[in-house]
């Protein structure tokens, strides 16, 4: 029960991007089409389900012992980066179709807020591993919903007679917002 | 205070070692320009060009997908460096540069007077620009602005970019950047391989000439005095710059506007000072040189279309070998062609001018004897051009064809470039009236001949020889008789004494050659020893097609595919005379160049693309019939001649090379003539011949302002 909590909370209420406004930029630069959308979402997913199994590690077996929990977000850096030059690097050798799927997305959210939020979230909320497994993916699998929901609309905005001074950037940070909007609307299933 | 410290260093280095020995385990082999542009790179993986981070940006820059100045972070510095490291990379191309095919400018036509905003795309949405040329240039300079690296400034007077090669990195911002296409990234390779499309704006001179030759660049270049650039120009369509210059009957000068109201510009008198400046100065000038690409021609036929094929093969990268039938190097040409008019010597600045490419040569080798199609496969050859040429002359099959005296022209001309014996003789009767027929007929009477006869069927007035050899012939002595039909040959113990000729009255056959009727009693006997029948030219494939299964034509030519110029046996082109029949020299030089850019296509690619609205017909916008403000100026550009009593008796060149003020005077004549406009250089009303309306205008104005 507990854990379906934390899945709808991280999923819906406390969506990483449009509660939290974690993980912005990728938010605008990648939305533009629903195609990319897909593969950006499919990379953070990976990214920060990865991220937050090295991290969690970190901090409770390296960091906590040593009450060196100060040094989290200076570790944690360092750890995800090399982390997902790793992977990066790996991928790369043994699937060149995942390397190219993904490996266009990699280096760009290489500790990216939104990785690294909740990688900073998961120590401070102290969870357990499955806690933190589920709270990460289903963050990721929020960002990824609110990303693809974002392009869809993006891609009619497209055709759509916006005005002059509104086209572009403009009309999709006014949508960002709408769509913020609507996802208070989960606000009451968990908190 | 030393645990945090300990602790990151700790993590750092456990990071490091594991990455290190990650890149070595899971190394994966890349295109090493990859690397080295990312390294140009500013390495701030911002995406600001479309790409995921600095090394995918250099991958797309490396296989050309975005440009080298897509880096917004980097800048003109980066670009010019990536730009210039892809550019003359040898695994690579060689650098393309930009250049606009539109002459037109301030020039050209006005719609309506526009004075929107400055911007190309913003003017073609008022009724599709203001200039009345479809793809003129309107000179709003966006390509200038699109230009990165000030490659590009606006010529205020002409209205026209101008494109500076030395600071064009061959980015292609500029091409994106014109809404009417006109802007073109022009590479060695584009330049050998392309051919006219309806599509261009091209003059009516480079519309006619087989070659396709850039005739308004290379006179522009000419007036300048840039003879080496003007050179350079006509040898990317034409490698025999010296024997074109010579023999060529000038087809693009039947085109030229001038003639509307003085005489059609000499180019080809221009041609031949260009490629005389080349050869007295003794100094070849440099051709760009494409990277090696490892891929084995075989060209059969030395003569020009094997050697403009063999040129740009070569100046394509590839390994080239020339097999020839003769002892020597140049085909028609060389035997064909009297001293007088083209003489070994100077023709063999041409060949050499081929071989100094790397063109290998085996003189004395006949394919369907000494080698097969077959064995020049078996040995590595990915393509074989056959450039045969028609080397059998034609006999009329009437009574003693086979006496001693009865030759065919090539037989009779070939002899003056080989070992054998020349043919002598006292009284010459030559039968037809083409430009070898001229050529026998002159030769005839240079070597010895006390009379030289010569009969055609048909009136005068369809004579196939270039006007001016028939004048030069009859000038030189040569006596002709036409509506004349040979009958049979005469002769006694098995040599000739004479011709029975008929003569013959003309019945008009719509569609098609006239009819020869003969005129009952005209028969008579023409006296004499030799006669040269020159009456057309064949190619013996019968070898050829016994050895390699090679499909002839019942024309016995070789069966090729008029786009791709391939024959029935894979790998196998075939052009110039022996596909087409006999035909001009620079009609063979074009078959050459069309051939190399078919073998080009089918050894890199596996098959021949092609060409899209191929121009073929002259294109009617081009055909202006009336020259407004044009100052006329009658040609200077006469070549000198040799008197009557120097031609006699000696092979000495007949006609000479115009001097480099004709050259000059004569390439400013030039109008540069697009589709639809053309120079205009405005001339006082009382100079101006032509009557349209805006002279009218223009005199008004004149007498207005008098009155004033």
């Amino acid at each position: 029960m507990e854990l379906i909590y934390i899945a709808i909370s991280a999923t819906f209420v406390n969506n990483i991007l449009l509660a939290q406004y974690l993980g912005n930029c990728p938010f605008l630069g990648v939305s533009k089409k629903i195609e990319t959308a897909v593969g950006m979402a499919a990379a953070v997913l990976f990214v920060t389900a990865l991220a937050s199994i090295c991290t969690w590690s970190v901090s409770t077996y390296v960091l906590n012992p040593y009450g060196l929990e100060f040094l989290q977000t200076l570790t944690f850096i360092l750890v995800i980066a090399s982390l997902v030059q790793l992977v990066e690097i790996i991928i790369k050798k043994k699937s060149r179709g995942l390397y190219n799927a993904l490996g266009v997305y990699l280096p760009l959210i290489t500790t990216n807020c939104a990785v690294m939020g909740v990688a900073l979230l998961i120590p401070k909320n102290e969870m357990g591993f499955t806690e933190m497994l589920v709270f990460s993916c289903c963050s990721a699998i929020g960002y990824g919903l609110a990303l693809i929901l974002f392009a869809g609309i993006r891609e009619r905005l497209l055709i759509s007679p916006v005005p002059k001074s509104m086209q572009g950037t403009s009309i999709a940070l006014v949508t960002a917002g709408i769509m913020a909007m609507a996802f208070m609307g989960f606000q009451g299933m968990a908190s | 205070m030393i645990a945090p410290v300990l602790l990151l260093v700790g993590i750092a280095f456990v990071a490091a070692i594991i990455l290190g020995i990650a890149a070595r385990v899971f190394h994966v082999e890349e295109d090493p320009r990859i690397e080295a542009v990312a390294d140009l790179l500013p390495g701030a993986n911002c995406g600001g060009c479309g790409m995921a981070g600095c090394n995918a940006s250099a991958e797309a820059m490396v296989k050309g997908e975005i440009p080298v100045n897509a880096c917004v972070v980097g800048g003109t510095e980066t670009a010019e460096a990536i730009g210039l490291y892809l550019g003359y990379d040898v695994g690579g191309a060689e650098p393309s540069l930009a250049c606009t095919t539109c002459e037109g400018g301030a020039r050209a036509a006005r719609k309506f007077e526009y004075s929107g905003l400055q911007d190309c795309r913003a003017a073609l949405q008022l009724y599709h620009g203001p200039v009345r040329c479809e793809n003129g240039c309107l000179g709003l300079g966006s390509c200038f602005k699109a230009c990165k690296f000030s490659a590009i400034t606006m010529n205020e007077e002409t209205g026209l970019p101008v494109f500076h090669p030395d600071r064009c990195v061959g980015c292609g911002a500029c091409v994106a950047a014109c809404p009417k296409g006109i802007i073109n990234l022009v590479e060695e390779k584009t330049k050998i391989l392309h051919w006219n499309q309806y599509t261009e704006c091209l003059s009516p001179c480079r519309q006619r000439c087989p070659a396709q030759i850039n005739i308004p660049k290379y006179l522009a270049h000419a007036r300048k005095g840039e003879y080496a650039a003007a050179l350079a120009t006509v040898k990317d369509n034409n490698p025999l710059a010296i024997a074109t210059g010579r023999v060529c009957p000038e087809l693009c000068a039947t085109q030229c506007r001038r003639q509307i109201q003085d005489d059609p510009l000499a180019i080809n008198a221009i041609k031949r000072f260009l490629s005389d400046w080349e050869r007295d100065s003794g100094e070849r000038l440099q051709v760009p040189v494409c990277a090696p690409t490892g891929h084995k021609v075989a060209v059969v036929g030395g003569g020009p279309s094997g050697l403009s094929a063999a040129y740009y093969l070569a100046r394509l990268g590839h390994e080239v070998e020339i097999f020839e039938m003769m002892p020597k190097l140049g085909g028609m040409p060389l035997y064909g062609i009297p001293e007088y008019r083209l003489s070994e010597e100077q023709y063999q600045w041409d060949i050499d001018g081929v071989l100094q490419l790397g063109v290998k040569a085996h003189t004395g080798v006949t394919l369907g004897k000494d080698i097969t199609i077959r064995s020049l496969k078996a040995v590595g050859f990915d393509a074989v051009y056959l450039a045969l040429g028609c080397w059998h002359g034609r006999l009329i099959p009437f009574d003693g064809v086979n006496l001693k005296g009865v030759y065919s022209g090539i037989d009779y001309l070939r002899r003056f470039h080989t070992d054998e014996d020349l043919i002598t003789g006292k009284r010459f009767v030559v039968i037809g009236a083409g430009n070898v027929a001229m050529d026998c007929a002159r030769s005839a009477l240079r070597a010895g001949a006390e009379s030289v006869l010569l009969i055609f069927r048909f009136s005068r007035d369809m004579m196939e020889a270039n006007a001016h050899e028939i004048v030069d012939a009859e000038k030189e002595g040569v006596e002709m008789r036409c509506l004349i039909s040979p009958m049979r040959f005469v002769g006694e113990n098995d040599t000739l004494t004479g011709v029975e000729v008929q003569q013959v009255e003309l019945k008009l056959n719509p569609g098609g050659m006239p009819d020869c009727i003969p005129v009952e009693g005209t028969i008579e006997i023409l006296d004499c020893d030799v006669v040269i029948q020159a009456v057309g030219q064949g190619t013996d494939l019968d070898a050829i097609v016994e050895s390699d299964g090679l499909e002839k034509t019942r024309f016995s030519t070789v069966d090729a595919n008029e786009d791709t110029l391939e024959t029935n046996i894979p790998g196998v082109f075939a052009g110039g005379d022996c596909f087409t029949g006999p035909r001009l020299l620079v009609e063979a030089v074009a078959g050459g160049r069309y051939a190399a850019r078919s073998i080009h296509y089918y050894v890199t690619t596996g098959s021949v693309p092609p060409i899209d609205n191929r121009q073929r017909e002259m294109m009617p916008p081009a055909m202006v019939d009336s020259l407004i403000n044009v100052n006329p100026i009658s040609t200077s550009a006469i070549k000198p001649m040799i008197s009557l009593e120097e031609r006699m008796s000696t092979f000495r060149e007949v006609e000479g090379t115009i001097t480099e003020q004709q050259c000059v005077a004569e390439a400013e004549r030039c109008l540069n003539c697009g589709i639809y406009c053309y120079d205009q250089d405005a001339v006082p009303s009382s100079q101006v011949r032509i009557i349209a309306p805006r002279i009218d205008k223009v005199q008004k104005k004149e007498k207005e302002e008098a009155t004033v």
